[in-house]
């Protein structure tokens, strides 16, 4: 039964990805490639790079890829339900108690630690996805020269307009894709 | 009862579209679900956010539906979170299924790879606005504790490397840790 093969597979993605999506894809890699033998390695890799160049989780993009390439939408479905369903049951008695104890002054105290971590983490996703789209590389692979002066442009208006502005994010996001493509279409870089 | 429903029907759309154009990790889809809940919106405050990012970051599956089970709870209940997780998983779910039948096609297409080379420059602007204002508040709290837990907690995770779990655990024990010095201060106080 390749659907419920393959429903148990991403319980176990759901189950055990622990830390964010790209610890989503070694555990999809073995379930799917190593112990089902349902795809191969080289589909697996073009996999990963429809899942990063596509918007949302990384480990939905890939059940939905997975699900779609092995059985259709009934495989979609299956696989992004059961990679789901772990975190739905644990996040949903997680949100019960914290919404049931977050006044008493005690959590309160604990909690107000892990907010300046939290601020620290979200500042460090965006200083990699700046690198990223400033120099194509990670911090320590970043060669000064190598700066991209029309992602550099992008970033600082954009900045400027959600400062200013108070721009959805959204807008800001699809007009700089716009925006940016137009100019180096325009410079002749396509 | 009516505008519960209006509400869910919000919740849904917010998702749906924040998820629809979320490129890059987990926190990317944190940015953009505190500027609509918490800025636009006005639904939760922006400690509550932030609470529920650390929950979400300690909890297994993707984060971003994390935060929707939670989020939608918090709106609406078990309803709410059914609602939320929908809006999150559908528009992946959607472009990922028509990519797979030509991806070749996608992943060759030069104006698609400048497209996404490029909006990371505005993802990038949008988490840094949100960053600025949530760093701000930190500080407004004059703990020094809380300002050098934040720009440690910064360098251990984007130039050493040490993954989200850790800094999360780690701030936890301070955290417990502060938590009974304060009581044991407070029983002195009192005695």
């Amino acid at each position: 039964m390749l659907l419920l093969k393959l429903f148990f597979a991403f319980i176990q993605v759901g189950m055990f990805s622990v830390g964010g999506g790209y610890a989503a894809i070694p555990l999809i890699q073995e379930q799917i490639v190593n112990i089902y033998g349902l795809m191969t390695l080289e589909e697996f890799s073009d996999l990963i790079t429809v899942a990063e160049m596509t918007p949302g989780p990384i480990s939905i993009n890939s059940a939905t890829f997975v699900g779609m390439r092995l059985a259709g939408i009934p495989g979609v479905l299956i696989c992004s339900i059961g990679c789901i369903i772990p975190s739905f049951c644990i996040c949903l008695t997680l949100a019960h108690f914290y919404y049931k104890y977050r006044t008493v002054s005690g959590v309160q105290v604990v909690l107000g630690s892990l907010r300046p971590a939290v601020v620290a983490l979200i500042g460090s996703a965006g200083a990699s996805i700046l690198m990223l789209g400033l120099f194509q590389a990670e911090i320590q692979n970043v060669v000064l020269s190598n700066i991209r002066l029309v992602e550099l442009g992008i970033f600082v208006v954009a900045l400027f307009i959600l400062r200013k502005f108070k721009a959805s994010a959204i807008s800001i996001i699809l007009g700089s894709g716009v925006v940016g493509t137009l100019i180096y279409a325009l410079m002749g870089a396509i | 009862m009516k505008k519960d429903y209006s509400k869910l029907w919000t919740l849904f759309k917010s998702m749906f579209m924040l998820s629809a154009c979320t490129f890059g990790g987990g926190f990317v889809i944190v940015s953009l679900m505190k500027k609509k809940f918490v800025e636009e919106l006005k639904w939760l405050d922006e400690d509550e956010m932030l609470d529920v990012t650390a929950i979400t970051q300690s909890a297994p599956g993707p984060l971003p539906v994390n935060a929707s089970v939670i989020i939608g709870y918090r709106m609406a209940g078990v309803l709410g979170s059914l609602t939320a997780v929908l809006g999150t998983i559908l528009p992946p779910m959607i472009i990922i299924s028509i990519i797979s039948l030509f991806y070749e096609q996608f992943r060759s297409n030069p104006y698609i790879a400048v497209a996404l080379q490029v909006m990371r420059a505005g993802v990038a602007a949008v988490i840094f606005d949100v960053v600025i204002n949530l760093a701000k508040n930190v500080i407004k709290t004059k703990r020094v504790l809380y300002i050098a837990m934040m720009i440690i907690a910064f360098i251990a995770t984007y130039l050493l490397g040490v993954s989200a779990m850790i800094i999360i655990f780690t701030c936890l024990g301070i955290g417990l840790a502060d938590l009974a010095v304060t009581l044991y201060k407070k029983k002195k106080g009192v005695a």
